[in-house]
């Protein structure tokens, strides 16, 4: 029976999420998904062996089972790769005209919506990722992608007024394990459009939904060669940087080897683009939307377990809401499901791998060496695989490393601010500049705060907004170049008189 | 007067007038200094050189410009960042057409001093007036440019999403260094119309007009800070120009692959924008263009909800 | 398994007299506003300034509430929350129709909701106009089914308070369980937030022993900042339960709508230490969307929340949809509506 309305003792007053309600398992089948237990490369339009004859594991990082095994590309392969790109673009692709390269990508993104089920699965599978997230968001915005730059193909003559557009040649596109058809989608789907060629290279813990693409792109006609697909590790990916018949390297992922490309290529006529990379400021004012900014930083930090470039990691809420916001975020947090990444009621999946999760557990404990409080969510953890609960330190101070490092995983650093100056000349103060969020009702502050920080995607009132419409990129050393929207055809072409 | 020059045995300043012994009055010879922070310094390091004319006859005693001229220049440059680039955009428009105001004022000056370094008078008049008219030019896009390069971005999502350029920054050039004035004010104008400020290493042996044109900016509204002017050795400076860690990006505009191949590594430091403008002819129309506005800005993408329709749902 | 709750008794909630009194009175307790600074300045006459009420985002709130319809409820954790569903229905007549022939057969079907199923719960209440409550709690007599009365010159409110206390003292005297008001809404978008105040508060003290539900009608205040203000008004001026709508207004009960005052239930349950019910009504129909609605309640508010002393639905026909769904669970095939009795 309720109590009478006598105010309860302080202790009395929390709210208690150990429900006796819990959801049953609703897992996503996995026979849903056609696996090979064996992948080579794609290159020229046909599965080739590696020269190497060698071949690596994939595994699921929930359970640490093996998946499939991938080919590892040597030097050689790169250069079969190299070579079957330039030919189909000197032999075919440049010569296409804009309609036809459009309704290859129009195929291309109607074959992905098609097996867009099979798709979330095997993400899901070889990445860890939450099924909710691989299916309502990677995959569709993946096929969204080919769909919009589908039409560019034969419009480019409108983008830049004045002046006439022109393809690079071969595209090198390296991109990473956090969003692996998604980011093969923003390389591929602009690059063909303005009729460029391709040789991609997955990363080596998610090589599977790129292969999977390729077999799309196979059953799509696409002529021979227009897009390649390798798999390995980082050798294989600087074999493709140093190759001497690549116009163009696109790379997503970390600032470190961001660097070590742009060195790499000095010497040579190479375009780059970067996208590097993050320690995104989350600001929430005293007037912010209180409960839709607790939803949006929850968000900005542990979708895809923090294993976002542009993940909101740095908290910054003003101090006289701070506790209150604190509170909110603490119930918020009690609610999210950790677990199998293949049950659709998961909110935190696993992490990718064991490499990441040592690099968040050195995190962490630094954090606890810096006096930060931490404070995780108690919930009970899998015995096998690579976990982290979602994560908050308070406490934390500006010249915290937990403060000013990537962490790249499902952990938040919550620092206070008192005025609008003191916060965007902290949100400002770190060499990175991918994104940003500002939480407040005020529409001249809005305006204020977006104008000034120092990032290239401001969320205002919202965080984590993807669409293949809206250009998505950095400032400072979060890289160069855009992908999305009209400014992401710039980074794949010439413009000449 | 072109005729007197070129016959003289007399050392020539960079004003092109000579100096004359006998009864005419001792001419008053200019002093070529740097331009940082609104201020004319000298050198800090004390240094000069000399470039020469085309008969090796001496221009002037130029101030050298050291490693920590340029770093006095990008504090310059950084602190008058946020004032420049928060400006009207209109406001900047004005001080650009200034500056070609000034600079049309003191044609005859500059002529001397492009004559001086080499050039023929028609040439030299030419160059002066293209330099203006380039002024010109890019006065009138300086609120023009974010129209063209701008995107409303139809999202999927009840979000209003729109993409805007933003200057990037301080930008360190390298100045052409085949070109005294029209090549200077064309790589200047670009980077000052996208708001950006900047640290100018003038091109080493055609140093004269690069300072005057200092002391037309002093003159022009432009903030002291916005652009900075050194004058000194280019294989000294320019991988300090690619290295700074307080500088967003680096023009180089000559076609020398290894010092191109510096600029890109030294630049990795923090990962700093690398543009070349590798031999352009700046007398050529297509010389000038947005798109060299473009090469200096960061497009910025900005989100907002919607709240499209009345809170408890029904349909207006 | 969640049957711990118990639906007969008194309620004993409100027997501590009008808690807006305790609140705002001299014995505010300033611990409590250590947990939370106080978001609520006082004013001269001691009322809180409800424009200062947190503003809402739709955007944000829509986004949120679609994403409790993401999660997956089957098996035991469906049957479970079906039968959950079922014993928080306040089954409804409020018809310018309604007969007491008509208010006993509902009544039968609130204690007998589908006999072939055995063991399953019966509704929380039946609620009905003041002048068939009497007919109503002879019908429901020993069932522990309560019964619920609209008052106040339901729906549209448009009438003197000294009407809608009589109404409503007319109401408990016949036997009502619990009151189901409605706020004066014309007054509340004039920003008369003292009047609509006080007229919640006398209709509380008008309830006496019953239990007040107070119905924002939603539909009609246009902005989700509104929702929360007038959530945030009633429960300070002692509402027990928060209802979204009458039912005669469209829209009626929507999730982000119940979204907003289920957070304003929480940030009010942690500045006072009080709770207070939600009743989302009209418009949920399908047993789906009532699950979708349990989710929420779950993870907004937790445990305590999630029975129908605190929860209910203000619903017709969603009952035989569950109903449906049950003997689907329990047969394993899709069902026909004909199979179960309409009232």
């Amino acid at each position: 029976m309720p109590k009478p309305p006598t105010p309860k003792k302080k202790a009395a007053v929390r709210l208690k999420f150990d429900t006796k309600w819990t959801y049953n398992p609703a897992p996503e089948s996995r026979d849903a998904a056609q696996i090979r237990p064996q992948y080579d490369l794609f290159i020229g339009g046909t599965w080739q062996r590696p020269s190497s004859r060698k071949y690596f594991d994939t595994i699921n990082p929930a359970t640490e089972e093996k998946i499939s095994e991938v080919a590892q590309a040597g030097q050689a392969d790169v250069n079969r790769a190299v070579a079957a790109a330039r030919q189909a673009y000197e032999k075919t692709w440049r010569k296409m005209p804009g309609p036809e390269r459009a309704k290859y990508l129009f195929r291309i993104a109607r074959m992905v919506q098609e097996k867009a089920r099979e798709l979330a699965i095997i993400e899901s599978l070889d990445g860890g990722k939450p099924i909710r997230e691989s299916r309502d968001f990677d995959i569709p915005t993946a096929a969204n992608h080919f769909f919009y730059y589908a039409g560019w193909a034969d419009k480019l003559a409108y983008a830049f007024p004045n002046r006439k557009v022109y393809p690079l040649g071969v595209a090198g596109q390296i991109i990473p394990w956090n969003f692996p058809l998604l980011m093969a989608a923003w390389k591929i789907a602009p690059a063909l459009a303005t009729g460029n060629t391709v040789v991609l290279k997955p990363a080596e813990t998610t090589p599977l939904t790129a292969l999977k693409l390729a077999e799309i792109i196979q059953e799509a006609d696409l002529p021979p060669g227009v897009v390649n697909l390798i798999t390995g590790a980082g050798d294989t990916g600087a074999a493709l940087v140093r190759h001497g018949g690549i116009d163009k390297i696109a790379f997503t992922g970390s600032t470190e080897v961001g660097k070590i490309i742009q060195q790499a290529v000095a010497g040579t006529p190479k375009k780059v683009t970067l996208e590097l990379g993050g320690k995104a400021a989350n600001i929430v004012f005293e007037d912010a939307p209180i409960d839709q900014a607790v939803e949006g930083v929850i968000n900005g930090i542990f979708f895809n377990q923090g294993h976002v470039c542009c993940a909101g990691s740095r908290l910054y809420v003003q101090e006289s809401i701070a506790r209150t916001f604190l509170r909110k975020l603490r119930d918020r947090m009690e609610s999210l499901i950790l677990g199998d990444p293949l049950d659709k009621n998961t909110d935190i999946g696993a992490i990718n791998s064991k490499k990441q999760l040592d690099t968040i557990r050195q995190y962490l404990a630094i954090g606890e060496r810096e006096g930060a409080d931490m404070y995780q969510v108690s919930c009970p953890i899998p015995a096998r695989g690579f976990w982290c609960p979602p994560t908050l330190f308070t406490q934390v101070a500006q010249s915290s490393r937990i403060a000013q490092e990537e962490i790249f995983g499902p952990v938040l650093a919550v620092l206070t601010f008192r005025t609008d100056d003191e916060v965007i000349e902290k949100a400002n103060n770190t060499p990175y500049g991918l994104s940003a969020g500002v939480w407040t009702d005020k529409g001249s502050k809005v305006f204020n705060m977006t104008r000034r920080i120092k990032a290239g995607v401001v969320w205002a009132n919202t965080f984590n907004k993807f669409d293949p419409s809206s250009p998505f990129g950095g400032y400072k050393e979060s890289g160069y170049g855009r992908e999305g929207g009209l400014h992401g055809l710039l980074p794949y072409i010439n413009l000449d008189r | 007067m072109e005729k007197s020059l070129k016959k003289s045995s007399q050392p020539v300043r960079g004003n092109g007038v000579e100096k004359r012994a006998g009864n005419r009055r001792l001419e008053v010879l200019k002093t070529y200094k740097l331009y940082i922070g609104g201020q004319f310094p000298r050198t800090e390091s004390g240094r000069y050189y000399t470039p020469t004319g085309p008969n090796g006859r001496k221009l002037a005693n130029v101030c050298q410009a050291s490693r920590k001229d340029f770093r006095d220049a990008v504090v310059a440059a950084r602190n008058a960042l946020g004032g420049w680039s928060s400006r009207p955009a209109f406001n900047r428009g004005q001080i650009l057409y200034r500056m070609a105001e000034m600079l049309e004022g003191r044609k005859a000056q500059f002529m001397e001093e492009l004559q001086a370094q080499g050039l023929p008078r028609l040439r030299a008049e030419r160059d002066v007036s293209a330099s203006v008219d380039r002024l010109i030019y890019y006065a009138g896009w300086c609120d023009k440019f974010q129209q063209l390069f701008s995107t409303v971005n139809p999202v999927a999502s009840s979000h209003f999403s729109f993409s805007v350029p933003e200057p990037t920054g301080v930008v360190a050039i390298i100045a052409p260094q085949q070109d005294a004035l029209l090549g200077l004010v064309s790589v200047l104008a670009p980077v000052l119309a996208g708001a950006n400020t900047c640290v100018v290493l003038a091109a080493e042996s055609l140093p004269l007009c690069a300072v005057t044109l200092a002391e037309v900016l002093h003159s022009s509204d432009l903030p002291g800070g916005v652009v900075n002017i050194l004058t000194g050795k280019a294989a000294e400076l320019t991988g300090w120009f690619a290295g700074h860690m307080d500088v967003n990006a680096t023009l180089y505009c000559e076609n020398d692959s290894s010092v191109q191949r510096m600029i890109r590594e030294k630049a990795t430091s923090n990962l700093k924008r690398t543009v070349f403008y590798a031999d352009d002819d700046w007398r050529l129309p297509d010389a000038q263009s947005p798109y060299r506005i473009l090469d200096f800005q960061e497009i910025k993408t900005t989100w907002h909800p919607i709240e499209n329709i009345a809170g408890s749902g029904a349909s207006y | 398994m969640l049957q711990q709750f118990n639906l007969s008794g008194k309620n004993q909630l409100t027997s501590g007299g009008h808690p807006a009194a305790g609140f705002y009175g001299k014995s505010f307790n300033f611990d409590q506003a250590e947990i939370l600074p106080m978001r609520f300045p006082l004013s001269n006459n001691r009322l809180p300034d409800f424009r200062l009420s947190p503003h809402i985002d739709q955007t944000g709130v829509e986004e949120r509430a679609a994403r409790f319809t993401k999660r997956s409820i089957k098996k035991e954790s469906k049957l479970n929350s079906l039968k959950l569903v079922l014993s928080m229905i306040d089954l409804t007549t409020l018809e310018g129709k309604d007969t007491e022939g008509k208010v006993r057969q509902l009544c039968y079907k609130a204690q007998h909701l589908h006999d072939a199923f055995p063991g399953l719960p019966a509704v929380a209440a039946v609620c009905v106009y003041p002048t068939m409550v009497n007919t109503a709690k002879r019908a429901l007599q020993g069932s522990g089914v309560r019964v619920a009365s609209v008052a106040t010159a339901f729906p549209s409110g448009q009438a003197p308070r000294e009407v809608k206390i009589r109404d409503t003292k007319y109401a408990v005297s016949q036997g009502a369980d619990e009151i189901d008001m409605v706020i004066s809404r014309g007054k509340f978008h004039e920003g008369e937030y003292a009047f609509v105040f006080d007229e919640i508060a006398a209709i509380k003290e008008a309830c006496g022993p019953a239990r007040l539900k107070v119905i924002l009608e939603t539909g009609e205040l246009g902005t989700l900042d509104k929702v929360r203000r007038a959530s945030d008004l009633a429960m300070h001026a002692g509402a027990d339960f928060i209802k979204t709508s009458t039912g005669k207004i469209q829209p009626a009960a929507t999730l982000p709508v119940t979204l907003v005052m289920l957070e304003a239930i929480r940030d009010y349950y942690y500045d006072t230490g009080r709770m207070v019910g939600m009743k989302p009504a009209g418009g949920i129909s399908k047993s789906k969307l009532a699950l979708h609605y349990l989710v929420m309640v779950k993870e907004v508010l937790g445990d305590d929340w999630l029975n129908p002393e605190w929860f209910r639905f203000g619903a017709s026909s969603l009952a035989n949809d569950v109903l449906m769904q049950l003997v689907k669970e329990k047969t394993g095939q899709y069902q026909s509506a004909n199979y179960f009795s309409v009232d």
